[in-house]
């Protein structure tokens, strides 16, 4: 445990701890409205941000949350207003994102691609105090957003329609979730970078429902997930060299694996109860799903 | 039963709607008396289901007035009353869910700031015991059935104990056993002297309890009065019921309420 006695290693845990718990937070949402890319759209247009930091020469954390949050805006106005081919504007939205980001880090003084490399990639021994003091706020930001409004959220996400008639805030609630998952990608982006953050908001849900029935089991198993692997990687990497952020990833994708495989036999266990205690209705046989229909990324 | 002369719950006059800019609706009237059960039938993409959306506020209605207890739809604010139970297509989210977890978010009509009360949970569970579901309250929403689905869609609009109910095609696959236990709660809704007004496509076995039905065709209303003779799919062997509210005559039912 030598590495807790390096400040930039307690620095790189508590940011990567965030992260683990951040970012599956938000990601459970975005999955279920199946909108799992969204993270990945939102950290192209965070490039941008970064890029426009670096030329003001202003904190690249911070330009990237603003430009983030626009664009997570931006995105969820064409989903209401777009009337035709709604992905071709999200994809400019994309691409436009990472081109300007590019084009913006090299007009910058002293300005180059490696700059760039460590945002895209993540860069856990460069987190600097002040970025750790930006990623505290923005991560308790997001926590608040969705463990208090776990209800309105989910409700919003599971049946927007539906939703509407509670009389809950729809749209407000609909922004509301793009601009916590903007924030979330740039509190990310220090630890697992721009180009991997839609993974760890992803790839923890998917791994968490191999194994549960409800929302509340999936989100507190997602968020174990996402602790365990964000601060399993970030040790592995100081031992053996290896890029975290990529670390990260990988070990989240096979802990996915893993919980497949063990919750195959789990299924088949429910869906044996299931119809045992079904067996005196002649209608129908639920819940003989396998575990590869769970898999809804 | 239907008391025509009370200020109507939902009211439509003159509602015009379009959908990618074809239109949907083409000024239709609609009214739901207080009490009344009202069916909305009519062929695929005749904007039945487009009308119950513009009351709900799903889709934006480009003329034309809705009020919905008196109140006009954009400033009607007391959603507690109103239970809605959309297509069951719209309801699947990508993580998995308690069925307890879907009826809950029902309440949220009365709880508003998501903070459940003893109250709150009680009325989850008295509204999972109305359609039978109270068993199966920890099972996930993806292992139900088609009909079992849609009796959690049903209970999750009652939970807010609302005086009007809007249903969207609520026998659209729906298994027999499922099918009795719907008209069961329907009845019992109505005889608490809900209102209801249902998009169906056709009558089927909810027939006995429909006191009016408005048909739309081609966005047009095309039918506003009791329950129309069975015409067309309609007519087929199944269908051929005996309208009780054509006369006076004790009711003749033949469908699954008898």
């Amino acid at each position: 445990m030598e590495f807790l006695n390096y400040e930039f290693m307690q620095r790189a845990l508590l940011a990567a701890a965030l992260v683990g718990v951040t970012a599956p937070a938000v990601g459970i949402y975005l999955v279920q409205r199946r909108q799992a890319l969204m993270g990945d759209g939102i950290g192209h247009v965070a490039m941008t941000g970064v890029g426009l930091g670096f030329l003001l020469s202003t904190s690249p954390v911070w330009m990237a949350t603003a430009v983030a949050v626009v664009g997570a805006v931006a995105m969820e106005l064409i989903r209401w207003y777009g009337k035709t081919r709604g992905d071709i504007a999200l994809a400019m939205l994309f691409y436009g994102g990472m081109a300007g980001g590019v084009m913006l880090i090299n007009l910058a003084p002293g300005g180059s691609n490696a700059n760039l490399s460590s945002y895209l990639f993540g860069s856990l021994s460069t987190v600097s105090e002040d970025d750790v003091t930006a990623i505290c706020l923005l991560a308790a930001f997001v926590v608040l957003v969705t463990v208090g409004l776990r209800r309105q959220l989910f409700a919003v996400s599971q049946d927007e329609e539906f939703a509407r008639v509670t009389g809950l805030p729809v749209r407000a609630l609909n922004l509301l979730t793009a601009v916590t998952a903007a924030v979330t990608v740039t509190v990310a982006m220090r630890v697992v970078g721009l180009l991997l953050v839609s993974a760890l908001m992803v790839v923890p849900v998917a791994a968490a429902q191999q194994l549960t029935r409800s929302f509340a089991a999936t989100f507190a198993i997602a968020v174990a997930i996402g602790v365990s692997v964000t601060l399993g990687g970030t040790v592995t990497s100081y031992y053996q060299d290896v890029p975290p952020g990529a670390t990260i990833v990988l070990l989240t994708i096979g802990v996915f694996i893993v919980l497949t495989l063990l919750a195959t036999p789990l299924a088949r266990r429910r869906a044996r109860a299931s119809a045992a205690r079904d067996a005196a209705c002649t209608a129908d046989v639920p819940g003989s799903r396998s575990a590869s229909d769970e898999v809804t990324v | 039963m239907a008391d025509a002369k009370s200020e109507p719950v939902i009211s439509l006059r003159e509602v015009t709607a379009e959908l990618g800019g074809r239109p949907v609706l083409r000024g239709i009237d609609l009214a739901v008396g207080r009490g009344e059960v009202v069916a909305l039938l009519g062929a695929n993409g005749s904007g039945k289901s487009t009308a119950v959306r513009t009351v709900i506020g799903q889709v934006p209605v480009t003329g034309g007035t809705i009020e919905i207890f008196g109140t006009p739809r954009r400033r009607f604010r007391d959603w507690a009353r109103v239970g809605y139970v959309p297509q069951r297509t719209t309801a699947a989210g990508g993580v998995p869910a308690t069925v307890t977890e879907v009826v809950t978010s029902g309440r949220l009509a009365r709880a508003r700031f998501g903070v459940l009360r003893k109250a709150d949970r009680a009325a989850v569970t008295h509204a999972l015991e109305l359609v039978g579901m109270a068993d199966r309250a920890k099972d996930s929403v993806s292992a139900l059935s088609g009909g079992q689905h849609q009796r959690v869609l049903i209970a999750r609009a009652l939970v807010s104990e609302p005086e009007l109910l809007i249903m969207d095609e609520p026998m659209a696959g729906v298994d027999l056993a499922s099918q009795e236990v719907l008209a069961a709660t329907l009845r019992h809704q109505v005889d608490q002297g809900a209102s209801v007004l249902l998009v169906l496509h056709e009558l089927g076995p909810l027939e006995p309890l429909i006191d009016r039905a408005v048909v739309l065709r081609d966005g047009c209303v095309l039918h506003d009065g009791p329950p129309p003779k069975a015409v067309g799919q309609h007519a087929l062997p199944g269908h051929d019921h005996v309208h009780p509210h054509d006369a006076d005559a004790a009711p003749v039912r033949t469908g699954l309420l008898t």
